[in-house]
C-alpha cells in the first residue's frame, strides 16, 4: 500500500454517511427500494424494525461484496450478490422470528423481499464493486439510515393521523392525540392507514424536499 | 369456477402494485412511455407464469415441513423452509436466464422487443413477491399456483400500462416545479390505488 492512509472518519468518508440522508436519499432521489418501503409504514413499530433490518443487510452485504470484489468474475456477479444478500436476509429473518415474533408476522413477506430491494443491488453495483471495504460499509450505513429515515417519517404521519397513536418497539402504542380532542369532535382519518396514502405521503415528502433544494427539481 | 375467481382476484383485488407495492422500482422507472411499459409488462407476465409454478413444486416437494417424505419416510421430520428465500431467488435468476435464452433462440422478434427488460426482471420484487405469497397463502394445487402467477402478472402489466398512459397525457399539464417527475408520479399512483380500492370487499 503506497497511498497515504486516511483517517477512518475523514471529511470524505463522513460525506458517504451524510449525503444519502439528504441530497442523495435512496428513496426520494435515487428511487431505490420503494417496494418494501411503502407497505410497512402503517405503524411506527414495523417501520423502525424494517429500517433497522435493511440497514443491517446493506452494511454487511456492502462489506462482504467489497471484500470479494476482486475475486468475483463480472459475468456471474449478479448471482453472487443475490446469494450473499439472501444469506444475510435469512439471518435477519431468523433473528426477527426468534426475538420479535409479532413484528415479523406483521412484516410477513416483506423481510424476504429485502433480497430484491433495489437499494441493495443498486448500492452493490454502484459502490461496493469499486470501493474499499471501509468506505463501502459507511456507504451502507448512510443509505440504510436514509431509507430508515423516510420510512419513519412516513409511518409517523400515517399512524398519527390515521389512528392517533404512535407505536414504538418495546413500549407498545402510546396515545398521542388527547381524548379531549375526540370529545370536541376530532376524528381519525381512516384513509391514512390504507396503502395508497403511503404513496401520497412520500409524494409530499419529495415535494417538500425539492421545494427546499432546487437543484433536485426535474424539468 | 374457483380458479376463475382466484384469477380475477389476483388481477384486481390483490393487485401487486396497488395493494402490496411490489415491483415499484421498475414500475416508476420504466413507465415513461406506453410502448416500453407494455414490453416490460409482457416480460413480467411471462416470467411469472413460469417461476410461480416451479417454486410451487419446489416448495411442495422439497422445502416445506415433511415434504421430503417422498424420498423415504425417515425424512418426514425435515423442515427446510428457512431456505426458501435463497432457493426461490436462485430459481428466479436461473429461470430468467433460461427464458432469455429460449426467447432469443425461438422468438427473436419478441426478444428484441423485450430487450434489456428480461435480465432486470430477476430483481423485480413482484416476481419474488409472487412466489412468497404463493408459499404464505398455501395454494394447494399446481393449477391454483399457475393461475395466481398469471393473474398477478397481468395485474402488474395493467397497472404499469395505465400509469404510462397517464404520464404521457400529463406532459401537457402544468405541474408545480418541485413535484415534476417523481413527485407527481407517486401521487398519481396513490390516486390510482384509491380507485383500485373500489374493488376491495368484492366477494367472489
Amino acid at each position: 500500500m503506497s497511498e497515504k492512509k486516511e483517517p477512518l472518519f475523514s471529511a470524505k468518508n463522513l460525506k458517504l454517511i451524510t449525503n444519502p440522508l439528504g441530497a442523495q436519499n435512496p428513496i426520494t432521489v435515487q428511487v431505490l427500494g420503494i417496494c418494501s418501503a411503502l407497505a410497512v409504514t402503517a405503524k411506527m413499530e414495523p417501520a423502525i424494525v424494517m429500517g433497522l433490518s435493511v440497514l443491517a443487510v446493506v452494511v454487511f452485504s456492502n462489506l462482504i461484496i467489497s471484500l470479494l470484489r476482486n475475486t468475483i468474475p463480472s459475468r456471474i456477479r449478479i448471482i453472487v450478490q443475490l446469494v450473499v444478500v439472501a444469506a444475510l436476509v435469512i439471518l435477519v429473518d431468523q433473528v426477527l422470528k426468534a426475538f420479535a415474533y409479532e413484528v415479523s408476522k406483521q412484516l410477513s413477506v416483506f423481510v424476504g423481499l429485502i433480497i430484491t430491494n433495489c437499494i441493495l443491488m443498486g448500492r452493490l453495483e454502484a459502490f461496493a464493486l469499486g470501493n474499499k471495504p471501509w468506505q463501502s460499509a459507511l456507504d451502507g450505513v448512510g443509505n440504510g439510515a436514509g431509507y430508515a429515515m423516510i420510512l419513519i417519517i412516513v409511518a409517523f404521519f400515517r399512524e398519527l393521523f390515521g389512528v392517533g397513536t404512535l407505536t414504538f418497539p418495546g413500549l407498545g402504542s402510546i396515545q398521542i392525540i388527547p381524548q379531549s380532542f375526540y370529545d370536541m369532535g376530532y376524528m381519525n382519518n381512516g384513509l391514512m392507514i390504507l396503502p395508497p396514502m403511503a404513496l401520497i405521503v412520500v409524494g409530499i415528502v419529495i415535494w417538500v424536499q425539492r421545494y427546499r433544494n432546487k437543484s433536485l427539481q426535474e424539468s | 369456477m374457483e380458479l376463475f375467481n382466484l384469477f380475477i382476484k389476483s388481477i384486481f383485488i390483490e393487485n401487486m402494485i396497488f395493494a402490496y407495492f411490489l415491483g415499484m422500482c421498475s414500475y416508476l422507472a420504466v413507465s415513461k412511455t406506453v410502448k416500453t411499459s407494455f414490453g416490460l409488462g409482457v416480460a413480467v407476465v411471462f416470467v411469472q407464469i413460469i417461476t410461480v409454478p416451479v417454486n410451487f413444486l419446489l416448495n411442495k416437494y422439497v422445502l416445506s415441513e415433511g415434504s421430503l417424505s417422498w424420498i423415504s419416510p425417515e425424512y418426514a421430520g425435515v423442515d427446510l423452509s428457512f431456505l426458501s428465500f435463497i432457493i426461490f431467488i436462485a430459481t428466479i435468476a436461473a429461470m430468467v436466464q433460461l427464458v432469455e435464452m429460449i426467447v432469443e433462440k425461438y422468438a427473436p422478434a419478441l426478444y428484441s422487443q423485450l430487450g434489456i427488460f428480461l435480465p432486470l426482471i430477476a430483481v423485480n420484487c413482484a416476481i419474488l413477491g409472487g412466489s412468497l405469497f404463493m408459499q404464505e397463502r398455501g395454494y394447494e394445487t399446481l393449477a391454483e399456483a399457475s393461475v395466481f402467477g398469471l393473474g398477478s402478472g397481468i395485474g402488474w402489466m395493467l397497472a404499469i400500462v395505465g400509469l404510462a398512459s397517464i404520464r404521457e397525457k400529463m406532459k401537457y399539464s402544468n405541474v408545480p416545479a418541485p413535484l415534476r417527475g417523481l413527485g407527481i408520479t407517486f401521487i398519481v399512483t396513490g390516486l390510482m390505488g384509491i380507485a383500485f380500492m373500489s374493488f376491495m370487499g368484492i366477494q367472489l
